[in-house]
């Protein structure tokens, strides 16, 4: 138990609450703080820091570990301050616990939307200063010098001038006493020896030792093992199932009937799987069961036309159109996706009388932990939520309808039981990200730049659900996240034609969120304005960024690098994008060969980026390296379609993804900034696509509006 | 400059229906289910030219030698096939340098001396056998009329140096032939048997084994 | 011999593993892939479950020293032969390799896939002490990594042949 919480919590919310009021452009303005209640509150134990007497100081994640480095990049924010060497901790995860733990930035325990560096810099840092001063203080004390002479280095405080040196673990009872100093000064950026340098991962060892415990790993004692089968209709119900063929399965010892799905319950997973597969399962369809991809398709048409809430609105748009005429209209189709994190969807629940334990990976620890209490009926501090290394996030882990799900299915189960999805029912049940349309409208001036810009974006609002104090007026700000684009274009106007999902099919989060969604369309569109213009797509960017240095500077960087300006050999295309998203400023350049088949293969991604202070440049050239392929992955395989109100893929041999052999080598240039660090795990995804797009027009001259890119042959197309 | 107005069709619905598409058929298939009869050599004997018999024969053993069950690995490439629409293996396997796949991803790190079952997936089975490789590169059959599978099927320089009598045992018996008319769940048989199969080929060898134009 | 569950109810363990060296009698179906043993029954949860269809590659484990996809494989066809895991595979020297090359360049991100990466890429250095970048994409197109490791994969297996 340690002392230093007192110090975290003085590090502090009242503190961290003016810093929490950073909330910057972009995703940030909407999701609001609401941590101003909890700033009065007195603070629980153990948050952020515990150093022990002996052994390694432990420090405490408040967010999740889902493969962007976060767990690495915490630390070594706390370890720049505290002066330890990142071999002197050991990590740990939160506990559901949003008051202290809470991003400052989104006001909930929840780690998505890029934010996670940007929410906890200055808190983590405060966390670590703080502590450091106090057993600086303490040690002053006791050898009757000033604390000036003093310093601390490698988990111990040294007299500067003198012999003494005493490590931290001994001085905690007197660094107890000492105030807590209310607003310690933090280094300058010039003097970090952590931040900044690449550091290897702490948490690789596990990883490749197969010792890392996922939450698909928990295995409590006395746990049973669960299989799934969900009503594959959107809506649809149990009707009914005659157990005894999966009683009949060696190893098989329940059968749990709930209202929209059947689980088998067995001594392990591999008999539950067999017991499930050997049920014939009446399902009541519900209302959904009509509805087909072409009918989904089909309203998305009717809607581009239909109605529309205004939300940016700069210039004169309709005076500049009847000026500047002709206009110029694409529109762009994006369509449904799944996730398809690795580790399939699985949580492990025990519920007693008298508590509930949840051992599950969530990207948000408050709802889960919510979930479980209003599924159970017990009060929340009953609820024990342990969270685990997350086997992909992505967004798929910030709802919680997995954890509800196996909490009922738990409820009817003596002893904790471990529910996993087969592939086929993550695939089928998953908070999608829905179709996406977009109506781009623009007019040229006589140089051949815009002077009006219209983007009516079609789709479902999320954040109506998700998270509602980022709507406006009935405008989900996510889902119109750039849709402006970042151009200087005078007159500009953005509307949103809200369009839902069937009933029942869940949407949500997917990585790069809004920025996914109008990226694209942004980007081919400027592209396909440059190419009536007569002005290289380069060139046409450039003059239209000249008030945006940040995303020029990593647009010249890409350019560069690429050789935009090289000649290439006929049949190869090389096409930009750039994204401004999650405090980054990312610019892509794809460039691609079409084959004599028609095929074409993505030769090369070069990305340049500028994310601020860098905390682990290792990290970021990993993510967005993880964001391209993700994005590649969607640009040339995904798409879910729906029949009969149910998701038609299942796996991975018909909802492929990419592979190693499709993946191009992936360039990552970094522009060196001193600004407040940005978020780095998804704005390596939304210019994929596009850059493709605008690559394979290059090469070919046609225009592809219409995601995943059909690689069939692009002769045909 | 013109009015440019760029509606679109359901691109999309092309790209990847049509991998959708090729796997449906493949649902509810049993083991049984196969590509129905196969003539014998008695429905030829009204070909009065033994020569056109001949070849009329070997036309009707190339439904069995063309079914995507034996044709999946006798590709053009070294690259196998698979599913009732021939698509490319998945994931991709290179046997450039062997028959049983790179050493790492061999054809034994999935496939097993037996079909290997699978519950809860679209896939009913993993198909198998002891003898699991793909075709020799010169048996690449994909891509070539049926006139010039024959030839290359009595090929010596190209067959396994198999004379005639080889080449019936070799269809009659071959475990691993034999395996296409077994393909576990979820996979269609060529025609016929393969004792049918070998008789339709000991057939076309009496008649003088004469190749299909 | 460890028990990796009860007695049956004749007193008779009808399937025996040798994993990692250890012996293992386990009570369960002949067809039960031998995946859910090794996760459930033995407790060792280095082994991911990915797909269910061997598509995935990230329940690769190694049977007579040659990779295979454990969510496939049946207990009957594992029994009695020698099933190494990624528990154990830093034993061998390629494994060992590989491990010291993925620490090197940190290739893992959420690192559920790495398991059976790491199985991957020790049969393949096993085979191929010299991979191309060919060879390397030839035999990990197999394993399929949703964070995007590719990348460093390569460069992983080809700092591990120069060890």
């Amino acid at each position: 138990m340690s002392i230093f919480d007192r110090a975290n919590l003085a590090v502090s919310r009242r503190q961290l609450l003016i810093g929490a009021s950073l909330t910057g452009a972009g995703l940030v303005i909407g999701f609001k703080p609401h941590a101003v209640a909890a700033a009065s509150e007195p603070f629980a134990p153990n948050a952020f820091i515990r150093i022990p007497q002996e052994g390694k100081i432990t420090f405490v994640m408040p967010s999740v570990e889902m493969g962007q480095g976060i767990y690495t990049a915490v630390a070594m924010m706390l370890a720049e301050e505290l002066e330890v060497g990142l071999d002197q901790v050991t990590l740990e995860h939160a506990p559901a616990d949003p008051k202290q733990y809470a991003n400052p930035l989104l006001g909930d325990q929840i780690t998505g939307g890029s934010l996670a560096i940007r929410g906890i810099y200055e808190q983590m840092r405060k966390a670590g200063a703080t502590a450091r001063i106090m057993l600086i203080a303490a040690a002053a004390r006791e050898w009757g010098v000033s604390p000036d002479a003093c310093k601390a280095e490698a988990g111990h405080v040294v007299e500067t001038g003198g012999s003494r040196r005493a490590a931290y673990g001994s001085l905690i009872t007197a660094a107890a006493s000492e105030v807590v100093p209310q607003d310690v000064p933090l280094k300058p950026a010039s003097s970090y020896r952590v931040i900044g340098k690449p550091a290897h991962r702490l948490d690789s060892p596990e990883k490749v030792n197969g010792t890392a415990k996922f939450g698909i790993d928990a295995r409590p004692d006395g746990v049973s093992y669960a299989a799934i089968a969900i009503c594959p209709h959107f809506n649809g119900k149990l009707r009914a199932v005659d157990e005894a063929p999966a009683m009949a399965v060696k190893g098989v010892t329940q059968v749990v009937r709930i209202e929209e799905a059947v689980a088998v319950v067995a001594d392990n997973t591999g008999a539950a799987r067999k017991g499930l597969a050997a049920l014939s399962i009446d399902w009541d369809p519900g209302p959904s069961a009509s509805v087909s991809q072409s009918e989904l398709e089909r309203q998305m048409d009717a809607a581009i036309d239909g109605k529309a809430l205004p939300h940016v609105n700069e210039g004169d748009v309709a005076r500049a159109e009847a000026e500047h005429g002709p206009v110029h209209e694409f529109v762009y189709r994006m369509p449904i996706l799944t996730h398809s994190a690795m580790e399939p969807m699985n949580c492990t629940v025990h519920v007693r009388p008298d508590g509930c334990e949840v051992w599950v990976g969530t990207q948000i620890m408050s709802r889960a932990r919510q979930a479980a209490a209003d599924v159970t009926g017990l009060p929340l501090e009953k609820v024990v939520v342990h969270n685990h290394l997350l086997g992909g996030g992505f967004g798929r882990r910030l709802d919680v309808d997995g954890i509800i799900l196996s909490t009922k299915i738990a409820k009817q189960v003596s002893g904790p039981v471990k529910v996993t999805w087969s592939r086929e029912e993550d695939i089928r049940h998953d908070c999608y990200r829905y179709l996406n349309y977009s109506k781009v409208t623009a007019t040229l001036g006589p140089d051949g730049l815009p002077v009006s810009w219209r983007h009516r974006v079609i789709g479902p609002s999320v954040m109506a659900r998700w998270l509602p104090a980022f709507t406006k007026d009935g405008v989900d700000l996510d889902q119109m996240g750039g849709a402006e684009s970042p151009y200087a274009i005078p007159n500009r106007q953005t509307d949103f034609a809200r369009h839902e999902a069937p009933d029942g099919m869940l949407t949500g989060n997917w990585r790069g969120v809004g920025a996914t969604r109008n990226v694209p369309p942004v980007e081919c569109g400027i592209d396909e304005l440059a190419e009536l213009a007569g002005i290289d797509p380069l060139d046409y960017r450039r003059r239209l960024l000249q008030h945006k240095p940040r995303l020029l500077g990593a647009l010249e960087l890409a350019a560069e690098k690429a050789g935009w300006s090289s000649p290439l050999e006929k049949g190869k295309g090389r096409g930009i994008a750039v994204a401004e998203d999650f405090g980054s400023f990312a610019a892509m350049i794809a460039e691609v060969s079409i084959g004599a088949d028609g095929r074409f293969k993505t030769d090369r991604i070069v990305c340049a980026v500028d994310c601020g202070q860098v905390i682990n440049p290792d990290t970021v050239e990993a993510q967005i390296q993880s964001g391209v392929v993700y994005g590649l992955s969607a640009a040339l395989y995904g798409r879910i379609t729906v029949e009969n109100g149910a998701v038609v893929e299942g796996n991975f041999d018909d909802a492929p993804v990419l592979r190693i052999n499709e993946t191009p080598p992936i360039e990552v240039h970094i522009v060196p900034s001193a600004e407040a660090p940005g978020g780095i795990g998804e704005v390596g995804t939304p210019g994929v696509a596009p850059a493709l797009l605008n690559a394979i027009f290059m090469a070919t001259g046609k225009r592809l509006r219409t995601l995943p890119i059909d690689q069939t042959d692009l002769r045909r197309v | 400059m013109a009015k440019r107005t760029l509606a679109l069709t359901l691109g999309i619905a092309l790209a990847v229906a049509g991998l959708v598409a090729a796997f449906e058929p493949i649902r509810g298939h049993a083991e049984t289910s196969g590509g129905g009869a196969l003539k014998g050599a008695a429905d030829f004997a009204s070909i009065a030219d033994a020569k056109a018999r001949s070849k009329a024969i070997f036309a009707e053993a190339s439904r069995v030698l063309t079914h995507p069950r034996c044709i999946n690995c006798h590709p053009a490439t070294r690259s196998p096939t698979q599913g009732e629409d021939m698509h490319p293996h998945v994931p991709l396997m290179i046997a450039a340098d062997s028959s049983m796949g790179p050493a790492g991803l061999a054809c034994s790190t999935c496939h097993g001396a037996e079909n290997r079952a699978i519950v809860g997936s679209r896939l009913k089975s993993i198909p198998g056998n002891a003898h699991w490789q793909l075709a020799p590169e010169s048996m690449a059959w994909q891509g070539l009329s049926v006139g010039e599978i024959c030839q290359q099927v009595k090929d010596t320089e190209r067959n396994g140096n198999r004379s005639h009598a080889d080449l019936i045992k070799h269809m009659g018996e071959d475990h691993l032939v034999g395996w296409a008319w077994h393909p576990g769940e979820g996979r269609s048989a060529p025609p016929g048997s393969q004792a049918e199969f070998a008789a339709l080929i000991a057939a076309w060898v009496e008649t003088g084994a004469e190749c299909p134009d | 011999m460890e028990r990796g569950a009860a007695l049956g109810a004749d007193g008779r363990m009808p399937y025996n593993l040798t994993v990692n060296g250890k012996s293992y009698a386990v009570d369960v179906d002949g067809d039960i892939p031998l995946l859910w043993v090794l996760r459930d029954t033995i407790g060792l949860t280095g082994t991911k479950f990915g797909c269910g269809i061997a598509m995935c590659g990230a329940c690769t484990v190694h049977v007579d020293g040659l990779p295979v996809r454990s969510c496939i494989l049946s207990v009957s066809e594992a029994a009695e032969k020698p099933v190494t895991t990624i528990e154990a595979i830093g034993d061998t020297p390629e494994g060992r390799k590989i491990q010291q090359a993925w620490l090197d360049i940190d290739v893992v991100q959420c690192g559920y896939c790495q398991s059976g990466q790491i199985m991957s890429a020790t049969a393949l250095l096993a085979a191929n002490a010299k991979p191309s970048d060919d060879d390397i994409d030839a035999v990990m197109a197999g394993n399929i990594c949703r964070c995007g490791t590719y990348p460093r994969i390569r460069a992983a297996i080809k700092l591990a042949a120069q060890g």
